[in-house]
């Protein structure tokens, strides 16, 4: 299962990626083969404030569908349209096209908080 | 194998009967607003052809009058053939007949809704919701209506849910305009109470539970979570899909439940699938019997009456009487085995769920919340194998598959509810060919089903593009 080293991880399996005073939030390599082809992205409002923690997004799959929480406080400053039409791209490629939205820290020193590539590795096998 | 549609074996002008034209005409009778300009397209078939299609239809059919049906969750038990006798003698009423001439009918409403009360240990009843989720939704809105009523609907603006609860809780919390929070289970897959305590406050509407689980687990400390529910002013809401495990042994009520829904289809042997009709009676504690829907089936002086005189009801949910033959099999169904013959069937859906978890451990699947299993048990297969594969396989051996990938908090799991109508040597055929997968090549599973009529669908195409009629009408 890949998980790349150069961003933060969640233990519900989201990921962050630091892109100047913003992050990049999607869903992970095997949260994605968890959930199956996805069908739908419920995105949320740009400019909507969320707390750590919220259930921003929605993925829906064949099998399931499960809420995509904000991994740090903030405001939700972009979301990813090609979803609309290609969901898809989350399976295809869920580090990089199948990135889901765009958010403006209220601090960005929360983010390490956050798990790195080998604390969510042991997620991961504490989970299996 | 294609098997055409019968609008594909239609053919301009074919016959099976020469109706008698109609005396007097439809255009005699029926204002000329009201009459359809162009003719319906069906299917135009001789009789034989028509015969072979449905035989043809119903032989590719996987049933629980065909097939161990252990789907999780849903109840899939055997519906009894006398009931269909029983619905048939309700046939000719109609429902814009005037209750004075309809009085058999409106007594087995009021009957059925006396048992279900007593059942429930609930105070007033609605039989009219179509469905458990419409059930769900009647219970939130009357729930919303009692707290607009008091002064509290505008603070109190959030539902709670387990995570391990129906995908239809939160949906239902949500279409009725909540927020919606979720709970953890515990370790030991029931609600965690501290996680409970932190969520509650004036800010909560109800809670929503199922009990026993959908893990299968009994609630032990719901006695716990009602007091804390009623000090908090939250109302507690009883999802009732799960009652046949504890079916005349233990009430809602009893609980400290405010409102329950019922699945007439599932607990009380109404058939469903593939479209219902299902039936989701409501059941409220007296507080909240005046936001009932209306008409309320009555007794008084001169007989059975329907009680539109509910000025703080919500309204009607559903046209006339709510799927009225529902009603009446369920009705039969209580009368038929009364209240020891309820709770044998409770005792024995236990126990052959409980068989078959023990049968399935030995054949190596994990159990992970091994609990006192109720009426289902969630399971998991070993490392590396996939629960949509096995529920595949398991079609090629004859069998429907279990539900798969629910609840959410267990990975690749294989809910298990076999029901108290299934025989020991059924569960025990079950578990001989669930281990037999366990066995096979990984590449057989894979492509598994073979001999089916389709084999493994599209799930994503029928999800993005799905085509719901055959006329392509744009």
């Amino acid at each position: 299962m890949d998980i790349p080293k150069d961003r933060f991880y969640t233990k519900t399996h989201e990921w962050a990626l630091p892109e100047g005073d913003t992050v990049l939030v999607g869903i992970t390599d095997y949260a994605q083969d968890a959930l199956g082809d996805v069908v739908y992205v419920e995105l949320p409002e740009v400019g909507r404030r969320v707390e750590k923690g919220e259930a921003v997004a929605v993925v829906e799959s064949v099998k399931t569908a499960s809420d995509i929480y904000a991994p740090v406080a903030g405001e939700i400053v972009e979301v990813n349209l090609a979803l609309e039409k290609t969901p898809e791209l989350i399976n295809q490629d869920p580090y990089g096209e199948g990135w889901i939205f765009r958010l403006k820290p209220q601090d960005m020193a929360d983010l390490d908080a956050l798990l790195d590539a080998g604390g969510y590795q042991a997620v991961l096998e504490s989970e299996a | 194998m294609s098997f055409p549609l019968i609008f594909e074996r239609s053919r301009k002008g074919r016959r099976g009967l020469k109706l008698v034209k109609a005396v007097p005409k439809a255009e005699d009778l029926i204002p000329k607003e009201h009459l359809r300009e162009v003719p319906p397209r069906l299917p135009e078939v001789d009789e034989l052809t028509l015969v072979r299609h449905y035989t043809g239809l119903s032989r590719r059919q996987v049933g629980v009058d065909t097939t161990f049906y252990p789907l999780g969750s849903c109840t899939m038990k055997y519906n009894p053939k006398l009931h269909e006798e029983t619905a048939r003698l309700f046939a000719d009423l109609h429902p814009y007949q005037d209750p004075g001439t309809a009085q058999g009918a409106l007594r087995l409403m009021w009957e059925l809704g006396e048992y279900l009360k007593a059942l429930t240990g609930m105070d007033a009843i609605t039989l009219e919701p179509a469905a458990g989720a419409h059930g769900e939704l009647t219970g939130i809105l009357i729930i919303r209506a009692y707290h607009e009523d008091r002064g509290e609907g505008r603070t109190r603006r959030v539902v709670l849910v387990p995570d391990s609860a129906h995908g239809s809780n939160p949906a239902t919390a949500s279409m009725a305009g909540y927020q919606v929070r979720e709970v953890p289970s515990g370790p030991d897959g029931e609600v965690d109470l501290e996680a409970l305590k932190r969520e509650l406050g004036p800010h909560v509407a109800a809670i929503m539970l199922t009990n026993p689980n959908t893990l299968g687990l009994f609630e032990r400390r719901i006695l716990e979570i009602s007091r804390l529910a009623k000090e908090a002013g939250v109302q507690l809401y009883y999802d009732g899909a799960n009652l046949n495990a504890v079916m005349g042994w233990a009430r809602p009520g009893d609980m400290g439940f405010d409102v329950v829904h019922l699945n007439l289809h599932k607990t009380f042997t109404v058939p469903h699938g593939g479209g219902g009709p299902g039936s989701g009676p409501v059941g409220v504690k007296a507080h909240l019997a005046p936001y009932l829907p209306v008409p309320l089936v009555a007794r008084g002086e001169g007989g059975f009456y329907l009680d539109f005189g509910r000025p703080k009801s919500i309204g009607r949910v559903r046209s006339f009487h709510g799927n009225f033959l529902a009603l009446v099999r369920a009705w039969a169904y209580i009368r038929t085995l009364g209240l020891p013959g309820l709770k044998k069937a409770a005792a024995l859906a236990v126990l052959n769920a409980r068989y078959l978890k023990e049968l399935l451990k030995e054949k190596g699947y994990r159990v992970p919340y091994d609990g006192p299993t109720m009426h289902e048990f969630v399971a998991q297969p070993p490392q590396g194998f996939r629960a949509l594969d096995l529920a595949k396989g398991l079609l090629e051996l004859g069998f429907h598959p279990p539900t798969v990938y629910f609840p959410l908090i267990v990975k690749e799991a294989l809910m298990v509810e076999p029901t108290e109508t299934e025989a020991k040597e059924t569960l025990e055929a079950f578990a001989e060919a669930m281990g037999e997968l366990l066995q096979r090549p990984k590449e057989w599973l894979e492509n598994a089903p073979y001999s089916t009529p389709v084999r493994r669908l599209d799930e994503l195409r029928a999800n993005k593009h799905p085509k719901l009629t055959y006329f392509d009408e744009g």
